[in-house]
C-alpha cells in the first residue's frame, strides 16, 4: 500500500517534470543563462509585455551551461545563451553551439570591439575594472596604470580578489595581450607581492578590506562599488564612501573592460523572436536599463548614463576586441598559478 | 542460512541498479584512459601539491573537529543527566539544517575586518588594523571550523543511536567492575559504538571532498576547486576529470575503511533493551556538559541564525511573496520526493547485500555509493552526458524509423534532476541503513526465512519495524541534504524551476549578502522542521526501550 503512494507520488513529479520543461508553442523563447535571474528577468518580462512572447529561463553557471548545450546538440531547447563575460561567450563559439546573426539592428547599436567578428555572439552591457583607493590615505596624483600596482611601493597595500575569478583572469589575459606573456608574469608576480592578504572573498570584500585599514588600494568592477553605494545596509555604503575610484592607462590603452552578452544558439528553434529578443536588448530603454538596475554601462553608444555612474566620471575604454579574453583564458589562468597567485 | 550460486532475482536487480547508479562516476572515470596531457605537467609544477595537502589538512581537520564535537555531546546526552538535557538531544541537530557555504559567508561577514566584531574592538580601543592580531575567517582552519561546525551532527546522530542502543547490560557490568563515566565511556561504550562513529564520519568526510563553496569563497585550494580551475579556467574537460578521477580514490580509501570498521566489530543486539540509568551530573559538572553541548550549538546554529535573521530583518520582510512561496514549495516537493527516492533504493541496495554478499555484490554496491564525496557539479555532468546521449539516440532513431522528432525526452526534466539527488546521496541513506541492518543479528533472518518467509516479507515483517529510527534518519539525511544541494540542481533544473538554494547562491555570489538572508533562513527553518520531528520520533525510540 505504501509503496503505492510513493509510486504515484514519484509519477506525479514526472509528469509535472514534462508539462514544465516542455509547452513549444508559437511566440516562445528559451533562455540559458548565466545572468543572474534579478539582473535579467525584469527585461525579459518587459519584452513579454511588448511582444506577446513567452520568454522561459534557466540560470546557471556559464560553463555549465555550455556543456548543457554541447550535449544536448541540435535537440536542445535553449534558443539563446546569455553570458556575464566575453570569455565564456568566445568558448560558447569555439564549441560550436553558437551560430552567426544577421542584424543591422544589433551592428549599428553595438561597437566593434564588444562583437564578435563573425556575430556569434553580441556585447549587451559594459563592466568596467578600474582601481579603487582610499582618499585618506593614497594621493591620485601617485597612481597611474594597472603596471604600477606591481611597483615595490605599493608594497602590501594593495587588494585583489582570488585567480579562480574570471574578472582577474579576462584582465590578465589583456594584459598577455597587450604586452606579452613575459610582461604580464613579471606583472603579476609583482602585484602578489604587493598584496596586503591572501586573496579571498568578493570584489565588495576587497572594497570593505580597503575601507577597513587593511588595504589603500583594491581592484573591483564599477557595479559593485555602485550596489553598495545605494545599498540598505549603511555600513556597506560608509565602506564605499571611503573609495574613490581611479580610472587607469588613460593616456594609454585605457581601463579594462568586460561585456556581457548574448549569443544564437546553433540549435535555436525559435529563431525570429530569438532575434527580435535580442535587438530589443540593444534598444535605449533596455541599455538604460542596465546603468539603473545594475550599474553597468550601456554597450550602445550615445544612451544616457544614471547619476551614480556619472559620479565615476567618464573614461576611455581598453578598445581590445573581447574575443581575445576568451583565447588568452586558460593562458592566463597558467601564468597566475606560476605567480602564486592564489 | 546463505547459499551461493546461480544469480538470484536479488543479486540481478541491485547489479543492474548499481550501474544505472554508477553511470555518471563511470563517465568521469572514463577520462583516466585519456592520455596525461601537458596541463599536467604544468598542475604538478605548480598547483598540485597545494591541492593535495590542502585537502587532507582540511580532512584530517574535519576529522577532530566533528569527532570531538559529535562523540562528546551524543555521550553526553544519551548517557548523562544535566540541565537542559532533553533540549540539547534534539537541538544538537540543527547545525545540520545549515548549509556549508551560508555559515561561511555568515561567518565572514561577522568577523572580517570589515564586520561588526572587529569594527567595535577597533572603536572601542582606538585600534587600526594592524595594531592587533585576530584570527582570519578566511583561511584553512577557518573552512575547517566551518566544515565541522555544520557537519559534526552527522557523526552526533548516528553515536547517540548507537549509544542508546546499546545493551545497557554491557556498561552495568562495566560499573559493577568499577568503571566511572569516564572508564565506561573509553572501554565498553566508544568501543560498541565505533561502527556508527565511523559511519558519521565517513559521511562528513565524503561532504568535505566534495565541498566547494566554502573551500572556493575561503580561497583555500582544494582538488575539488582545483578540478573546476583546470577544467573551466584552463579549458581542459580531460585533466579536469582525471583530478576528479584520484579524488575518487580518496573517496574508496575512505568507503573501504568504513566497511573495515563495521566488519572488525560483529556487535549484534544483545536481547531486550533497557535505557542505561544516566549518569547524573551535578553542580560545576552538569554545568560544564551543558557548556559542551551549548557551545557548537551556538556557533553552528544559534549565532549564525542570529545574524541570517537580522539581516532578513532589515532588508524587509518585503521579500517574501508568491515567488517566495513558490520557491519554498519547489524545494520541498524535490526533497521529499528524493528523500523517499532514494531510501527506497538504499533499501534494495542494503538487503541485497545482506541477503547475497558476494563480491559482486560488495562491488556494485560501493561504487553505488561513491557519488557523495564527488562535487555535485562533476555528478550533474555526469548525468547530463549519458541523459543527452540516450535522448539525442531515441530522437534519431524516431527520425529515421517513424520520421517524427521524440526531441529531448530526459534531459532538463525533474527526473534527471532526481536521478542525479539519487547518485549523489545513495550513499547517506546507504550506510545509515547498513549501519541499522548491522545490529541486527543474521539469525533473525534466518529464523525468518526457515519459517517460510520470503525475503521481501523478511524486510517488511522483521526488519521494517526493528529499523524504524534508522529508517526515519536515513529520510532526514537525504531530505535535508537535497534542501541545501545547489550544484546539480544548478544545471538540471527545467525551465522556470528555481528553489531556495539556487535563489540563495544567486544573491550570495551577486555579493547581495543581506537580500540572500532571507532564502537562506528559509531553507535553514525548512530543514528544522524534519530535524525536530525525527529527533522525538528518536527520543521516543529511547524511551520505550527504558519502559
Amino acid at each position: 500500500m505504501r509503496i503505492a503512494v510513493f509510486l504515484s507520488f514519484l509519477l506525479s513529479l514526472a509528469s509535472a517534470a514534462t508539462t514544465a520543461a516542455y509547452a513549444s508553442s508559437a511566440g516562445e523563447v528559451n533562455i540559458y543563462s548565466s545572468r543572474k535571474e534579478d539582473l535579467i528577468r525584469p527585461l525579459l518580462e518587459r519584452f513579454s509585455e511588448q511582444t506577446g512572447v513567452r520568454v522561459n529561463l534557466v540560470t546557471g553557471k556559464d560553463d555549465a551551461l555550455i556543456q548543457r548545450l554541447v550535449s544536448e546538440g541540435a535537440n536542445s531547447p535553449a534558443d539563446l545563451l546569455i553570458t556575464a563575460d566575453a570569455g565564456r561567450l568566445h568558448r560558447a563559439k569555439a564549441a560550436g553551439v553558437l551560430q552567426p546573426v544577421d542584424s543591422a539592428t544589433l551592428v549599428a547599436a553595438i561597437p566593434g570591439a564588444y562583437r564578435d567578428p563573425q556575430n556569434h555572439w553580441f556585447g549587451l552591457s559594459l563592466r568596467a575594472r578600474p582601481i579603487w583607493y582610499v582618499k585618506d590615505r593614497v594621493d591620485p596624483k601617485a597612481l597611474s596604470s594597472y603596471a604600477d600596482l606591481a611597483d615595490p611601493r605599493w608594497k602590501k597595500r594593495v587588494c585583489v580578489r582570488s585567480s579562480g575569478n574570471i574578472y582577474n583572469q579576462s584582465m590578465l589575459a589583456a594584459l598577455i595581450a597587450h604586452d606579452g606573456e613575459e610582461d604580464a608574469f613579471t606583472w603579476a608576480e609583482g602585484l602578489v607581492k604587493n598584496l596586503a592578504r591572501k586573496p579571498a572573498g568578493g570584489d565588495r570584500d576587497q572594497i570593505k578590506a580597503a575601507a577597513a585599514g587593511q588595504c589603500d588600494l583594491a581592484i573591483a568592477n564599477t557595479y559593485y562599488v555602485g550596489g553598495m553605494l545605494t545599498s540598505a545596509d549603511p555600513a556597506d555604503r560608509a565602506a564605499a564612501e571611503k573609495l574613490t575610484v581611479f580610472w587607469p592607462d588613460q593616456q594609454g590603452r585605457g581601463v579594462h573592460v568586460n561585456v556581457s552578452g548574448v549569443g544564437l544558439t546553433a540549435a535555436a528553434r525559435h529563431k525570429t523572436d530569438a532575434v527580435r529578443l535580442m535587438e530589443f536588448l540593444v534598444s535605449d530603454e533596455a541599455q538604460r536599463w542596465y546603468a539603473e538596475s545594475n550599474f553597468e554601462y550601456p554597450v550602445k553608444p550615445g544612451v544616457p548614463w544614471n547619476a551614480t555612474l556619472e559620479g565615476f566620471g567618464r573614461f576611455k575604454a581598453d578598445d581590445l576586441p573581447m574575443a581575445k579574453l576568451g583565447e588568452l583564458n586558460g593562458a592566463a589562468v597558467k601564468l597566475m598559478d606560476r605567480a602564486g597567485w592564489k | 542460512m546463505r547459499l551461493a550460486g546461480r544469480p538470484s532475482p536479488w543479486g540481478l536487480g541491485v547489479g543492474a541498479l548499481a550501474l544505472v547508479l554508477a553511470l555518471p562516476v563511470l563517465v568521469v572515470v572514463v577520462n583516466l584512459a585519456e592520455p596525461a596531457g601537458e596541463v599536467w605537467t604544468h598542475l604538478a609544477e605548480t598547483v598540485l601539491a597545494d591541492y593535495v595537502i590542502n585537502s587532507l589538512l582540511l580532512m584530517g581537520g574535519v576529522t577532530a573537529g566533528t569527532l570531538s564535537m559529535g562523540v562528546t555531546t551524543a555521550w553526553l546526552v544519551a548517557m548523562c543527566e544535566f540541565p537542559g538535557r532533553r533540549i540539547f538531544q534534539w537541538a544538537l541537530l540543527l547545525p545540520m539544517a545549515m548549509p556549508a557555504y551560508i555559515i561561511a559567508y555568515t561567518y565572514t561577514g561577522l568577523l572580517d575586518v570589515a564586520g561588526p566584531v572587529q569594527t567595535l574592538l577597533r572603536d572601542a580601543f582606538g585600534w587600526s588594523w594592524g595594531d592587533y592580531w585576530f584570527p582570519e575567517v578566511r583561511s584553512l582552519p577557518g573552512a575547517v571550523a566551518m566544515l565541522s561546525l555544520v557537519l559534526y551532527p552527522y557523526v552526533y546522530l548516528l553515536a547517540r543511536a548507537a549509544f542508546l542502543e546499546q545493551s545497557a547490560a554491557a556498561l552495568e557490568a562495566g560499573r559493577t567492575l568499577g568503571a566511572g563515566p569516564w572508564r565506561g565511556f573509553f572501554t565498553v561504550a566508544l568501543p560498541l559504538a565505533r561502527p556508527a562513529v565511523i559511519t558519521g564520519l565517513s559521511l562528513a568526510l565524503m561532504e568535505t571532498l566534495a565541498d566547494y563553496g566554502t573551500v572556493q569563497y575561503f580561497g583555500v585550494d582544494t582538488f575539488t576547486t582545483g578540478i573546476f580551475r583546470t577544467w573551466f579556467g584552463l579549458g581542459d574537460a580531460t585533466a579536469a576529470a582525471q583530478l576528479a578521477a584520484v579524488l575518487l580514490g580518496f573517496v574508496f580509501l575512505l568507503i573501504l575503511l568504513e566497511r573495515w570498521s563495521r566488519r572488525q566489530s560483529r556487535y549484534h543486539h544483545g536481547g531486550a533493551r533497557r535505557r542505561q540509568v544516566p549518569f547524573r551530573l551535578r553542580g560545576t559538572r552538569g554545568g560544564l556538559a551543558a557548556g559542551a553541548c551549548l557551545a557548537p550549538l551556538a556557533f553552528g546554529f544559534l549565532i549564525p541564525a542570529s545574524q541570517l535573521a537580522v539581516w532578513a530583518w532589515r532588508t524587509g520582510p518585503a521579500l517574501v511573496d508568491a515567488r517566495f512561496l513558490e520557491l519554498m514549495r519547489n524545494s520541498l516537493l524535490l526533497a521529499v520526493g528524493a528523500a523517499l527516492m532514494v531510501l527506497l533504493l538504499a533499501l534494495i541496495m542494503a538487503y541485497g547485500r545482506r541477503l547475497r554478499p558476494s563480491p559482486l555484490m560488495h562491488a556494485a554496491v560501493n561504487v553505488a555509493g561513491l557519488g557523495y564525496a564527488v562535487p555535485g557539479t562533476v555528478i550533474a555532468i555526469g548525468v547530463m552526458l549519458p541523459f543527452a546521449w540516450l535522448d539525442n539516440t531515441v530522437d534519431g532513431w524516431a527520425r529515421a524509423q517513424l520520421g517524427l522528432s521524440t526531441g529531448l525526452l530526459l534531459s532538463g526534466t525533474l527526473f534527471a534532476l532526481l536521478f542525479a539527488y539519487a547518485v549523489r546521496f545513495l550513499a547517506v541513506s546507504l550506510q545509515t541503513v547498513e549501519a541499522g541492518l548491522g545490529r541486527i543479528r543474521p539469525s533473525m533472518d534466518d529464523a525468518a526465512r526457515s519459517l517460510g518467509r520470503r525475503p521481501w516479507q523478511v524486510l517488511q515483517e522483521i526488519h521494517a519495524p526493528l529499523l524504524g529510527g534508522t529508517l526515519l534518519t536515513a529520510l532526514l539525511l537525504v531530505f535535508v541534504d537535497v534542501l541545501k544541494e545547489l550544484p546539480a540542481t544548478l544545471i538540471l533544473r527545467p525551465f522556470n524551476f528555481n528553489t531556495l538554494a539556487v535563489r540563495t547562491y544567486e544573491l550570495a555570489t551577486d555579493e547581495r549578502l543581506a537580500d540572500a538572508s532571507g532564502a537562506a533562513l528559509a531553507i535553514v527553518l525548512a530543514g528544522i522542521v524534519p530535524v525536530v520531528l525525527l529527533s522525538r520520533a528518536i527520543a521516543r525510540t529511547g524511551e520505550r526501550h527504558a519502559t
